[in-house]
């Protein structure tokens, strides 16, 4: 199937797709990812910090039954898959969004599936803290609060970024599979010519450009991560 | 002044309970450098965290100028805690703030105006000698200079009791000594009150005016710290003094040689001179069977075992000869206990 893949009317044909499709479906791809980053990061910050301040022997004890419902919450929104969450979320993205298709419709199961995930990324980022400086805010009259606010978070910001670039890269390939159903992006290019149409040139394009946006993302992360880490020496 | 009264502190483990402190009582009154030396596991930490709390006492009392603290709401408690501060073995600096942001972490918890904040952090690291520091970030660190970064946070909020859990016991004696003098200063020209924890006798020589000595969650001996040490009656207190083993297990005694114990309660000669001075000043010969002597500001504690020749009227010279200094006590030892 491709043995024809390059001939001239075919490398024709795809770089016309690629000119007059690829910039819109690359700037959809770019700001539903951010955007759907951004808002799991808002919701999943907090309860990351939840899981792990609540705890028992956490600054900020909650009830057991809040923590084992929590818990339970986040593992069960993780383990459904996203193409099957995206379908079961419709009438939700249908009250918030006004429509279940496109483009921004598709930020919606986008957050639901990334903000659990997002919460657990916080949540091992934060347990990196030592005790030790725990205790030392402690001793020093914190309250709960400020030992979240000014030492927990602040002190494993290089981790939380790491940890935001898998995020990030996660969701964008999720972004990829919205294009199944309705949403837009460099997915739904790929989809669209290379599973219904037979143009497997222009979903390799499609998908070499995805795995450049990875690759932007991550390189983009790890160098914010090292650069915000005053830990490392010599720099 | 702390006052600790019929402390117990129990944990429940999954294996059980755990009696972390029994029944302590303890005194430190203002201005003293109080040492409390103990192995690994005593309970030691456990008893500073139930100095200022971070711990709540099974059983007991701690008041501070008379405060029970055991009566105090958490929020009384953190306004207590900036007063009864605290330094650690690992530091404990926030990796990602630079020195001088570290000092102001106490002041900020406290609310004070950030460019005030910087002020008072600034005097503090010039205390501490830092002040070229201000900006650079931990990881660029000494361990000591990391520990002076520690001190200056410790003092921002100007306590009245530092807390120091083995704050020397990640450095190398050289540093150590540094730190201790900077405590010592810090006691002497603040008149904070200072409580060490350590498991290093010569931390407590070096610096402590009364110290504890604590075993399996209990005091086994207290006291100033030259009259514990010279005069060890608990088991804990001589495996300290005495870290080689027991005198006795060690000496080696010539034969017509009666043995008799040296001991210097502070007084102001070493032990060295004081044999050769017997030897030329009265002709006896004398035969250092064991010696665990240490210096505290000039003076010796310690004792000494003394092998002496030449019988009974030799040996009655030679106590009374010693006995003439000041500060040392001299005592036959029953050859038995050999
Ligand atoms: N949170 C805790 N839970 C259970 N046991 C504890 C806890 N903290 C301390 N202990 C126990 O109390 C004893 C004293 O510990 P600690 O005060 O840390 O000793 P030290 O500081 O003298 O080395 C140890 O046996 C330790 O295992
Ligand atoms: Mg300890």
């Amino acid at each position: 199937m491709f043995s024809n893949l390059f001939t001239p009317e075919v490398v024709a044909e795809a770089w016309e797709i690629v000119k007059t499709q690829f910039p819109l479906a690359f700037w959809e791809t770019f700001y539903v990812t951010v955007v759907a980053t951004g808002i799991s990061i808002i919701i999943g910050l907090p309860l990351g910090v939840l899981l792990v301040a609540g705890e028992k022997n956490g600054v900020f004890p909650l009830p057991k039954a809040f923590m084992a419902v929590l818990n339970v919450v986040i593992n069960l929104l993780r383990s459904v898959p996203f193409l099957i969450l995206m379908i079961m979320v419709f009438p939700l993205t249908r009250v918030i969004v006004g429509t279940s298709v496109g483009t921004v419709a598709s930020i919606v199961p986008l957050v639901i599936a990334a903000f659990p995930f997002v919460a657990r990324l916080v949540e091992s980022s934060l347990r990196e803290v030592s005790p030790n400086i725990i205790e030392m805010a402690q001793s020093s009259g914190a309250s709960p609060f400020q030992i979240i606010s000014k030492v927990m978070i602040p002190e494993s910001v290089p981790s939380l970024i790491s940890n935001f670039t898998i995020a990030i890269t996660t969701i964008l390939g999720y972004t990829a599979m919205s294009g199944i159903i309705g949403g837009g992006g460099l997915g739904k290019i790929a989809i669209n010519y290379g599973y219904y149409r037979y143009k497997y040139l222009v979903m390799l394009l499609a998908v070499i450009l995805l795995i450049a946006m990875v690759q932007g993302f991550q390189s983009f992360g790890t160098y914010l991560a090292i650069k915000m880490d005053k830990r490392l020496k010599n720099k | 002044m702390i006052e600790i009264k019929n402390l117990t502190k129990e944990f429940q483990t999954l294996d059980g309970k755990v009696t972390a402190l029994k029944d302590i009582s303890l005194t430190v009154p203002d201005g003293d450098i109080y040492g409390i030396i103990g192995m690994s596991g005593a309970g030691k930490s456990t008893l500073v965290r139930c100095i200022n709390m971070l711990e709540k006492p099974t059983q007991g009392t701690v008041e501070i100028d008379g405060v029970d603290l055991g009566t105090l709401s958490e929020k009384e408690l953190r306004e207590v805690r900036h007063n009864i501060t605290m330094i650690f073995q690992s530091f404990n600096l926030l990796m990602q703030r630079t020195c001088i942001r570290n000092v102001t972490f106490p002041l900020e918890l406290e609310g004070m105006k950030r460019a005030d904040a910087m002020k008072r952090a600034m005097e503090l690291l010039e205390i501490v000698g830092l002040q070229d520091k201000a900006n650079s970030y931990p990881a660029q660190l000494s361990g000591g200079q990391q520990q002076r970064v520690a001190i200056a946070r410790a003092l921002a909020t100007n306590p009245k009791v530092l807390l120091c859990d083995e704050a020397t016991s990640a450095l190398d004696p050289n540093t150590t000594n540094s730190i201790l003098d900077l405590i010592r200063d810090i006691n002497e020209k603040m008149g904070i009150t200072v409580i060490i924890i350590t498991h290093q006798m010569n931390v407590v020589e070096n610096i402590c005016k009364h110290v504890a000595i604590i075993e399996k969650g209990e005091i086994v001996e207290r006291g100033e710290v030259g009259a514990v040490f010279s005069h060890p009656k608990s088991t804990a207190a001589k495996h300290l003094v005495f870290p080689e083993g027991d005198p006795g297990a060690v000496i080696v005694t010539e034969p017509g040689e009666t043995l008799i114990r040296v001991v210097y309660n502070g007084a102001m000669a070493a032990g060295q001179p004081m044999v050769s001075r017997l030897a030329m000043e009265k002709g006896i010969e004398a035969n250092i069977a064991y010696a665990s002597l240490r210096e505290l500001d000039g003076r010796a504690y310690g004792s000494m075992l003394l092998g002496i020749r030449g019988g009974k009227e030799k040996l009655e010279e030679a106590i009374e000869f010693l006995t003439r200094t000041e500060d040392i006590i001299v005592e036959e030892v029953n050859q038995n206990v050999q």
